[in-house]
């Protein structure tokens, strides 16, 4: 079963992939530090129990502060499915489209999701069903010209697309 | 409907009349900028796309996060760069001993005209608004792309109008204005928008003021920070041997904004942003009850010859307190020899501060000052998230370079003019 992964407002890239292991260019070993730095992490150890196809569900501001591409990459490495928060910061939201990690942006309803909930998102459609209360939120889909980008799988696929 | 100035240098290089905001749009490109953590996976991305470099002369890969580099980790990524670089024959690249803190040596380098769009794999890309270019943090995918096809998609930003008014008080900076900023909005307040400053205090604004204020511009969410043309502007250019053609941009009249924030320079004061987000600022002479380790002095945000200027100025014939280690960053090697020339290097040995190379270092918890558990900074760096300069429960305090400097002295968060004989 897919597991929620609920964090708060303003998880900094700091946070989800600390600048101390930015020298570890492979990114299958750089991703054994994901969410090592989030406050609840002694606790949850994100890194050893999440589990491919978990959903990581936040507040506002997901992804706040530095550009490194390396906070998307090692949550998608580390099978996340989405990401659905209240709000994403603007690098991080580029980058996760770039390399093809699927977020969804939905305001205020994040609060209707909690731990241990299960949830099933339809990314494509903007849907998200939390299947044990039986309510289902709906978001604007991406505009056609990012939606294109997001089918490609990244920008690189979508870029090499144009250029055939 | 009238442009912001963002909007307007958007439209220029996408070759159309007029953008609104939301609208998407592929621009073209007038500088590429990685370092030595996101220039390698940049390359990996560009490597991918089989096309050669779009222009050799405009990019530039800065080696600065972990360089000198601080292991062989490090070194490996460097030298990838470095081999990209000479294979690619890349104009711009910047070998230790030449090379700064990126975004304090593409302005200095004279990199770095109005009008321009450059983009970077850092987030704090956008410093270069205060010379009225657009410039912004992008990922490393982005990078590797633009650096094979010199344009990049961009979606055309709302903007905040930050309107500057009065005199600046003595001992308040950049620093304290852009913190001030961050405290009123939150760090989400200005998220995927710009912020265009103006209004008659802009002229009050050295231009080490106003690359500091656009630095953190990210730390409000901004897509960008910008600045308008003035004759300090003007000067500062020459200055770097700007001698291309460029235009100024400003603002319609009629331009849409979505606020307005008016800050009267007359009122603000030193401030600190306490842990752990840049928008926890409180008056920095409230702070005598937070004992410190340790002071850095330093990076893209504060490390330009005028931050050390300030910093001397407190610390001529001080000691940096003994409970203290003090570590002042010259952010370019140019930055570093003027200083020394100057004498304020000989202030700060003689204070007991250590002075280093230039490297982003200490900033981001890569090297050159690691806090233990429990230990707490004052930074004039950029960001005080969990973390960000060592162990998950040591602390940063974001400040001002005259403010960092009085709390050297101290052994506490103290406001500089408290310190002054």
């Amino acid at each position: 079963m897919s597991k929620v992964w609920r964090y708060g407002d303003h998880i900094d890239t700091d946070v989800i992939i600390p600048a101390r292991y930015l020298n570890i260019a492979d990114f299958k070993e750089l991703a054994e530090h994901a969410m090592e730095d989030a406050k609840e992490n002694l606790e949850i150890n994100f890194a050893a129990n999440v589990q491919p196809g978990d959903y990581i569900v936040a507040g506002k501001n997901f992804g706040c502060g530095s550009s490194r591409e390396h906070a998307p990459v090692v949550l998608k490495v580390k099978g996340i499915k989405c990401i659905v928060a209240d709000s994403f910061a603007r690098i991080f939201y580029r980058n996760a489209i770039n390399i093809g990690l699927p977020v969804l942006e939905i305001g205020a309803d994040v609060e209707k999701i909690e731990p241990g909930d299960e949830i099933d998102v339809d990314v494509n459609n903007g849907e998200i069903k939390i299947l044990n209360k039986n309510i289902t939120i709906k978001t604007k889909p991406l505009p056609e010209f990012i939606q294109h980008i997001a089918d490609c799988g990244g920008l690189i696929n979508y870029i090499k697309g144009e250029n055939k | 409907m009238g442009m912001t100035m963002t909007q307007k240098i958007l439209a220029k290089h996408a070759h159309r009349d007029s953008v609104s905001a939301g609208d998407l749009l592929v621009s073209q490109v007038d500088l590429v900028l990685a370092n030595d953590i996101t220039g390698p996976p940049a390359i990996n991305e560009f490597e991918k796309i089989g096309k050669p470099v779009f222009d050799k002369n405009k990019i530039a890969l800065v080696p600065d996060h972990f360089s000198p580099c601080k292991d062989i980790k490090s070194a490996t990524m460097c030298k990838r760069m470095r081999d990209f670089a000479r294979k690619h024959e890349i104009k711009n690249y910047f070998e230790v001993g030449q090379m700064g803190i990126e975004h304090a040596l593409l302005p200095d380098k004279g990199l770095v005209a109005p009008g321009e769009i450059v983009i970077g794999a850092d987030s704090h890309t956008c410093t270069y608004g205060a010379l009225n270019a657009l410039s912004t943090g992008m990922g490393q995918t982005d990078i590797g792309c633009a650096m094979a096809s010199g344009t990049s998609w961009f979606k055309v930003p709302q903007a905040i109008k930050v309107n500057l008014t009065g005199k600046l008080p003595k001992y308040v900076k950049g620093k304290d204005i852009i913190l001030t900023i961050i405290g009123m909005i939150g760090v989400d307040g200005a998220r995927y928008q710009s912020l265009e400053f103006t209004g008659e205090g802009v002229s009050e604004l050295s231009m080490a003021d106003r690359l500091t204020i656009c630095n953190m511009a990210i730390e409000a969410g901004g897509k960008n920070g910008i600045f308008p043309v003035d004759e300090k502007t003007i000067e500062f250019l020459k200055e770097r041997g700007v001698t291309r053609e460029w235009e100024a941009v400003n603002a319609d009249e009629d331009a849409e904004y979505a606020r307005v924030l008016d800050i009267k320079l007359d009122e603000l004061v030193p401030v600190v942003a306490y842990p752990h987000l840049p928008e926890n600022t409180h008056p920095a002479k409230e702070g005598h009850a937070i004992k410190i380790d340790q002071v850095v002095i330093g990076s893209c945000t504060n490390g330009r010859l005028e931050d050390l200027e300030q910093a001397a100025e407190i610390l001529k014939g001080h000691k940096v307190c003994d409970h203290v280690r003090m570590i002042i960053i010259p952010a370019t090697q140019q930055i570093y020899q003027e200083a020394m020339h100057r004498g304020y290097i000989d202030t700060f040995i003689d204070a007991g501060a250590a002075v280093s190379t230039p490297t982003c270092g200490p900033c981001l918890g890569g090297y050159m000052g690691i806090l233990a558990a429990g230990e707490r900074a004052v930074s004039t760096t950029n960001r005080n998230f969990r973390g960000r300069m060592g162990h998950v429960d040591s602390e940063v305090y974001l400040a001002s370079p005259y403010t960092a400097a009085a709390s050297a002295i101290t052994g506490y968060i103290t406001s500089p003019e408290e310190v002054v004989k």
